[in-house]
């Protein structure tokens, strides 16, 4: 994002007087030096607190079955495909940073990439959980899987949740390659500057004994920038799957074509929440205020209010084309969301997705960090509020009203989901404290650009 | 000290640049030598520098693709049209634009897997010891320093005038590098 005329004051990439040798040690002493003092370790508790009770959750659902949640005829989606939906779409905002902005030579996203692309691989890895656990007998999952099985069946081809199963291995494995093999040579920095032969083997091992010869950088960039231009068309395929969940059910409120860029949109706008909601207290809490620094902040707030306002014309069209149609049915679902016994959750979702952005049209709103910190949040929220109301409201009142019925979540619903939140967050948190948080030779390749230097 | 006992000379600079002249300077001067190049990050023109072309990555990732996407259609058309075909009030068992999303997610998974590999195996990796890394000047190639590497494979080389070169150069230091 190039500097508007406006922006004159905008502060630099990289802060003043950054070098080489500054960068290594800022970012390696993080991962060798650091005494995580007690809000680490607060953290990983509340994690691995959260985390048993996921655990307990998935015990209990693997012996009870899935009518522990509140899930029956006919709301049978809710939380577990709400999670999904919500946590598969935070996963985009790292493939965004690292695919698109890497094409498009947006060098303000060499210092964010890293945590992001970490962000990612931890939400869908998180995300896969609630189809599996979803599917009643979790255990058979990898009949999705076409294996040469002795009763001779297949999986079914032309349904749009096999084409979920085959997006979300394909994305969970390439963010994981992307992810770990952007990280090989910053591992070798970190195995070469290790204070004991223990830490030394430990990175040494995961570096794969990079040495940064000439060829090695050949191969090595010739590869990100293809698994980069790979990276854009699969995030978006994914994601254009995931809306095919919905759309290709002929229920009113799902069966519309605008499903597919609307959920990429969705998922780069609660992505790049995300992005935020980790990295402003992050680079606080690690001191790395001078490689993530306000412009950067600036720059994610304004893709947020992008993707924010095509969102928003999401919720306008599908309302508009309800009453377009005059179809009886898609319009009852839409009276429903405005007015039925949910309307709360749409109306909260506009006022989070919606309203909440509008602040960020301000200069003065996206330089200040605690503000743009309640804005992440409150898109995170409505995000999940929006899949609720998109799934609930169409499910809870069918074409035939005896079979009308309303959803309620149980302990068990609401347990899975904030388990899930600390799972996220114990891998977060380990991530942060033994992996390079900060990717030090795209921030060495700054400094050649004399990014940072005394402008 | 005679050239059997050591591998190659290490050259150690502060920066890229440096790097890039000596190594355009050396390959000027005693075109037949093999000249190993060292950085913490990708120095541009270093390639055309060395003389390296191509690395076949990209090839690689077009046969994986091939390979994901391609083979993933044949599976589906095989088991929807052959081994178990269903029939649907008579719809097509080869519903093709139905078979296109696994397929899609399958060619960009195997032009990755084999991309990855690609680099893996041309870079020679897992190597994890290297002769290099019993220099200890070398821990900061992944740092702060730029770093050239003369081989010196050949006896009849006098590695007298090398070293001269080398010191002609800009350089910071220039180390031998054990067998």
């Amino acid at each position: 994002m190039s500097a508007l005329p406006g922006d004159a004051a905008q502060p630099l990439l990289l802060a003043p007087g950054q070098t080489h040798s500054t960068v290594t040690e800022t970012v390696s002493v993080i991962s060798l030096h650091r005494h995580f003092g007690w809000y680490w370790l607060s953290g990983l508790a509340v994690a691995l607190a959260l985390c048993s009770l996921l655990l307990f959750g998935v015990g209990w659902l693997l012996r009870q079955g899935v009518g522990i949640w509140g899930i029956n005829m006919p709301v049978a989606w809710a939380f577990a495909i709400c999670n999904y939906v919500w946590w598969i779409g935070i996963g985009m905002g790292g493939t965004f940073i690292s695919g698109a902005l890497y094409l498009a030579r947006e060098d303000w996203r060499s210092s964010i990439n890293r945590y992001a692309e970490a962000m990612t691989v931890f939400a869908v890895a998180v995300s896969g959980i609630f189809p599996i656990l979803h599917l009643g007998r979790p255990w058979f999952f990898y009949w999705l899987f076409p294996y040469p099985d002795v009763m001779n069946v297949w999986p079914q081809w032309r349904s749009s949740l096999e084409w979920d199963f085959f997006a979300i291995l394909a994305y969970l494995s390439v963010s994981i390659l992307y992810w770990y093999v952007g990280m090989i040579p910053d591992l070798a920095t970190l195995r070469d500057r290790a204070p004991t032969l223990r830490t030394a083997r430990f990175y040494g091992f995961l570096a794969l004994g990079w040495r940064g010869e000439a060829r090695q950088w050949r191969r090595f960039e010739s590869l990100s920038l293809l698994l980069a231009g790979l990276a854009v068309p699969l995030v978006f395929s994914v994601h254009s799957m995931v809306a095919l969940d919905f759309s290709e059910a002929a229920a009113p409120g799902w069966h519309s074509t605008i499903f597919p860029p609307f959920f990429v949109a969705g998922a780069l706008f609660s992505g790049f929440a995300m992005v935020l909601v980790l990295g402003i207290p992050m680079r606080r809490m690690l001191g790395l205020e001078d490689y993530i620094t306000g412009r950067h902040l600036n720059n994610l707030a304004k893709v947020m209010l992008a993707a924010g306002l095509v969102v928003t014309y999401g919720y306008f069209s599908e309302v508009f084309s309800a009453f377009y149609s005059m179809d009886r049915y898609e319009l009852a679902v839409v009276l429903r969301r405005l007015t039925g016994a949910y309307a709360w959750t749409f109306w909260a979702t506009i006022v989070c997705n919606v309203l909440s952005i509008q602040l960020l049209w301000f200069a003065r709103v996206r330089s200040n960090a605690i503000v743009l910190f309640g804005i992440a949040l409150a898109v995170l929220i409505g995000m999940w509020l929006e899949r609720f109301m998109l799934i609930v409201t169409t499910l809870y009142q069918d074409f035939v009203p005896s079979s009308w019925g309303m959803y309620y979540p149980t302990f068990w619903d609401i347990a899975f989901l904030i388990g899930s939140m600390g799972l996220f967050l114990l891998m977060f948190l380990l991530f942060v404290r033994i992996l390079p948080v900060v990717s030090m030779f795209e921030l060495r390749k700054l400094v050649r650009k004399g990014e940072g230097s005394t402008a | 000290m005679n050239a059997s006992h050591t591998q190659g000379l290490l050259v150690e600079f502060a920066g890229g640049e440096e790097l890039l002249n000596a190594v355009r300077r050396v390959r000027r001067e005693l075109p037949n030598f093999v000249l190993e190049a060292y950085s913490p990050c990708a120095v541009e023109g270093m390639d055309e520098a060395l003389g390296y072309c191509r690395d076949g990555v990209a090839s690689w990732m077009l046969l994986g693709a091939v390979i994901g996407g391609v083979g993933t259609y044949a599976l589906e058309w095989y088991s929807a049209v052959f081994n178990y075909p269903i029939n649907v009030g008579g719809r097509p068992t080869a519903s093709w634009p139905a078979f296109l999303p696994a397929a899609l997610e399958m060619t960009v998974l195997g032009a990755a897997v084999f991309g990855v590999l690609a680099m893996l195996i041309g870079n020679g990796l897992p190597r994890l010891n290297h002769p290099l890394f019993d220099v200890k000047a070398f821990e900061r190639a992944s740092a702060d320093r730029f770093f050239m590497v003369v081989h010196l494979h050949d006896p009849s080389i006098d590695v007298q005038t090398v070293r001269e070169l080398c010191r002609s150069l800009s350089a910071l230091a220039v180390e031998e590098v054990p067998q």
